[in-house]
């Protein structure tokens, strides 16, 4: 059934597929291991309950996704043996090591502490527990500092010389691994992790606030999400345009695709805020624009000259519509984020943080954009590469494995049945426990755990977890 | 003297490969004889058996894949391609019994979907484990640096006999680590599953042995010249040793000893495919030598494996002590 279509480009959709599902966990789990840390720590210091409770509806969140992110990311790293042979045979020697060091570095840290963090309290007791939770944290943060630098590698490689095999060998390892677009896509995605996931916080805080089901607790998370994002997202947009302006350095045709320059600029470039890209014939159609603007966020200088995508062979531009939305998206979600933001420190100025419930819907509305975002920012690097895999040497179409389309389309639909339905699955539960957030204990009230009223047992079983401080598995 | 790196670096991939099937093989054990295990309190306890540890038994996968493709990267590039539909079946196999472990407790409607998604997905993880190994051992033509055989090269009578082999074998694992870490009517039944499935993973490891030297004639003088005719001749005895083990200790409650000579089972028979192998990487096209990357890569990656595979050891061996001894199965782990 597939025999028609290119195996190329089947492989192409099922990385893209297979990785962009797999990157959702991550930027949720690298922030909430986090998270968790923070609210362990603030409980050991404090002692205040509030935080072990809020830790333990967490944590059994944090090992839904991130079970959804072991089993995806095991895809990750065996596809590119099944489907870019090529590409591992010559790029191996180079991202393989880096990629080892992942696995050494950090797999086995959150997978070694992961049980004891999620089933060990009472058998390690809180210091050691304190301790495996920050290894498991410290662990997802090992392994985006890996992956990362594998990937800004392909975007920009440095330290390498080839061999006669037509391999890729390390010349200098500290180049390689700190090659030219390593630290700012490190920042920007690690900022985009701990945005994703204060976003998913302050709306679950929003909606307990809003149905007013647990204030307490409900206000805590609330509160702490606002203040992470106040505080990141404007460094977030900072981060972002650094990594642009290297970007502009190093892949300066990913960047005329992202700002739909088709022309050159002698005289100060336009930013083209909308129109309609048009690659066939290399123009931007309905375009509405600012003069001069582009020239200054990329130049600092109201008359620096850009060039356009008239200087690159029509066969080495990436795709220019798919970078031109996704970017904008991506920047889109960003102002959105700070205009949160920025409307979270009012209220809170104005003493009406826990109240204002027009603050709380923004919020609410705002829960699924750090995912949005993310995967726009991914789509705009990786489409912007085009048409290579390694930026300037090694193309996508010699990369691909010699395997035939029938093969690549018929597990690419096996993917897509069984990733629309495992993690659909895994979404739905996640949410349903985020909407059960037991009620704060009120004393007056002089009642006992309150089994609220629930449709399946599975409320009243997660009410329970969260109860029995630690619980995980309903025995 | 040159340190001769790619035969440390096949040592140590061989030696990730080995964790990965004797530890995952117990927790896919486990899944595997679920569905023996009807009543809902015991698959608790089983599935609660494993649940702290599954994720790093695991990892061994992932260091075993992106450690070949980091060191051997013509292996990798060869191997995958050839084994694509039976791996390709073993990661959404394992996709459904790894969520499995998070998912079985969030619902009760749902709970027989997850029940299923735990055996079925260990079952065809097993199957295809095994599959993939007898493929390999059939050997894989390699020209011009890429695989060079067809789609279903990898289906064989040999290789279904392997997938078979393994999945009694693993389930031989559950059973004994069942019988290791449980009480009562539970570890009663995995005993008698252990009695079973020790005699056929022997059974199968005779097949599979006098099978695979007439695969190659490489194979064949392999086994039946010195030096690897000794192992030959000791190589029986030892097997017999560990299934007396297995049995005595079945006979005489001493719950760890089944566990251990099931271990050493695995052992022996990895040892055995190591012997057939040695020095081909990719049976019986691509040497160590030939697959492997520069020395840059290979000294780099190997540095770090000194030091933190040791670490690794360190703190996993600490996971599974805190976690040690029989299983309260009102404690359930909280
Ligand atoms: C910025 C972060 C990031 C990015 C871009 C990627 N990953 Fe990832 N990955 C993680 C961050 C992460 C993580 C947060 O560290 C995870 C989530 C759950 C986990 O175990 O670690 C993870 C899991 C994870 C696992 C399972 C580890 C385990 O068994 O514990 C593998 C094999 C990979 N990833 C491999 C990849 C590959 C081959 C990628 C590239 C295509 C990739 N990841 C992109
Ligand atoms: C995690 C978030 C990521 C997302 C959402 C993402 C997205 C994408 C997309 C959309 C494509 C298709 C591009 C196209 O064909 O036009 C792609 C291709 C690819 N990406 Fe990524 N990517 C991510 C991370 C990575 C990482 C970390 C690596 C390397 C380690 C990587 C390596 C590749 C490779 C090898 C391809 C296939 C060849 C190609 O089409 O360029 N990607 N990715
Ligand atoms: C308005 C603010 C933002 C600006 C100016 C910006 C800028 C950029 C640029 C230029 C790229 C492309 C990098 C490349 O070419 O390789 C990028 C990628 C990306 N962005 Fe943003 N971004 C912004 C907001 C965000 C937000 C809010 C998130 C997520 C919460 C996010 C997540 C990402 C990710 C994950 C990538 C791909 C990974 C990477 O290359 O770092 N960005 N961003």
């Amino acid at each position: 059934m597939f025999e028609h279509f290119d195996a190329t480009l089947l492989a192409r959709i099922q990385f893209a597929f297979t990785v962009s599902f797999h990157i959702i966990f991550p930027a949720f789990s690298i922030g909430l291991a986090s998270y968790l840390a923070v609210l362990e720590g603030l409980y050991l210091w404090t002692k205040k309950p509030v935080y072990l409770e809020l830790f333990d509806f967490w944590k059994t969140i944090f090992a839904l996704a991130f079970g959804m992110g072991v089993v995806s990311g095991i895809v990750m790293s065996y596809q590119f043996g099944t489907n870019w042979s090529v590409f591992s045979d010559k790029a191996g020697p180079v991202i393989g090591p880096l990629m080892g060091y992942e696995v050494l570095s950090a797999f086995f840290l959150e997978a070694g502490f992961l049980g004891v963090m999620l089933f060990g309290r009472k058998r390690v007791g809180p210091g050691l527990h304190f301790f495996a939770t920050l290894m498991v944290a410290f662990g997802t943060l090992m392994s985006a500092t890996w992956i990362l630098s594998v990937n800004s590698w392909m975007q920009t490689p440095a330290g390498f010389a080839m061999n006669d095999k037509g391999q890729f060998v390390p010349t200098d390892w500290w180049a390689v691994i700190f090659n030219p677009s390593f630290p700012y896509r490190f920042t920007h995605m690690v900022l985009a992790a701990y945005l994703t996931t204060a976003l998913v916080v302050g709306a679950v805080g929003a909606w307990h606030l809003l149905r007013r089901t647990a204030p307490l607790r409900a206000g805590t998370m609330f509160s702490m999400a606002m203040g992470m994002i106040a505080v990141v997202a404007p460094i977030q947009i900072f981060a972002g345009d650094m990594h642009g302006l290297n970007t502009l350095e190093h892949q300066p045709a990913k960047v005329m695709a992202m700002e739909g320059h088709f022309e050159s600029h002698p005289d100060g470039a336009p930013l083209i805020l909308f129109g309609l890209p048009d690659q066939d014939n290399q123009r931007i159609d309905y375009a509405v624009q600012i003069p001069k603007l582009s020239s200054l966020i990329l130049k600092h200088d109201l008359n620096a000259p850009l060039n356009g995508l008239d200087t690159v062979a029509r066969d080495k531009q990436p795709p220019v519509a798919v970078v031109f939305w996704s970017f904008r998206v991506m920047i889109a979600l960003g102002f959105a984020m700070l205009g949160l933001g920025l409307f979270s420190l009012y209220c809170r100025f104005r003493g009406t943080l826990y109240q204002s419930q027009s603050l709380h819907r923004f919020a609410l509305v705002m829960g699924p954009a750090g995912f949005v975002a993310v995967l726009a920012g991914w789509i705009t690097t990786e489409v912007g590469r085009q048409p290579y895999t390694v930026y300037g040497h090694l193309l996508t179409a010699d990369s691909i494995s010699p395997i035939s389309a029938p093969a690549v389309g018929a597990s690419l639909l096996a993917f897509v049945i069984v990733y629309f339905l495992v993690f659909g699955a895994g979404t739905f539960y996640i949410l349903r426990l985020m909407g059960r957030l037991p009620r704060d204990p009120e004393p007056h009230l002089g009642q006992g755990p309150i089994r609220s009223a629930g449709i399946t047992p599975a409320p009243a079983l997660a009410e329970n977890h969260a109860k029995h401080g630690g619980a995980h598995h309903g025995a | 003297m040159e340190l001769d790196l790619p035969f440390i670096w096949a040592a140590i991939i061989a030696f990730a490969v080995l964790a990965y099937v004797v530890l995952d093989g117990f927790d896919l054990g486990v899944g595997i004889l679920f569905p023996f295990f009807p009543e809902k309190h015991d698959r608790d306890v089983m599935m609660n058996s494993v649940a702290p540890v599954w994720d790093g038994n695991e990892t061994w996968l992932v260091l075993g894949g992106g450690g070949l493709l980091a060191v051997f990267p013509l292996a990798y590039a060869t191997i995958l391609p050839a084994l694509y539909a039976p791996l390709i079946a073993m990661l959404l196999a394992l996709i459904f019994r790894g969520v499995a472990f998070e998912y079985r407790w969030r619902t009760k409607r749902a709970e027989w979907l997850w029940n299923l998604a735990f055996a079925g997905g260990s079952t065809v993880a097993a199957f295809t484990q095994g599959v993939a190994l007898g493929a390999l051992v059939q050997g894989i033509p390699v020209a011009n640096r890429a695989y060079s055989g067809g789609w279903w090269d990898w289906l064989t009578p040999f290789s279904i006999m392997t997938g078979f082999a393994l999945l009694i074998g693993y389930a031989l694992l559950g059973a004994t680590w069942l019988v290791m870490r449980t009480t009562g009517e539970l570890a009663e039944r995995a005993r008698w599953f252990s009695f079973v499935t020790a005699f056929g993973t022997v059974a199968a490891m005779g097949i599979v042995s006098l099978w695979t030297p007439y695969l190659k004639p490489e194979y064949l003088d392999r086994w039946f010249l010195y030096p690897g005719a000794l192992f030959t001749v000791i190589v029986p005895l030892l097997v017999g040793g560990c299934l007396y083990g297995i049995i005595t200790g079945l006979q005489h409650n001493k719950d760890t000893r089944p566990f251990l000579c099931a271990l050493g089972l695995f052992v022996l028979a990895y040892i055995g495919i190591g012997i057939s192998f040695y020095p081909y990487i990719v049976p019986t096209s691509v040497t160590i030598w030939d697959a492997a990357a520069p020395n840059e890569s290979l000294s780099f990656l190997l540095v770090g494996a000194a030091v933190l595979v040791p670490a690794i050891l360190i703190y996993t061996s600490y996971a599974y002590w805190v976690f040690r001894g029989k299983i309260d199965p009102e404690e359930g782990y909280h």
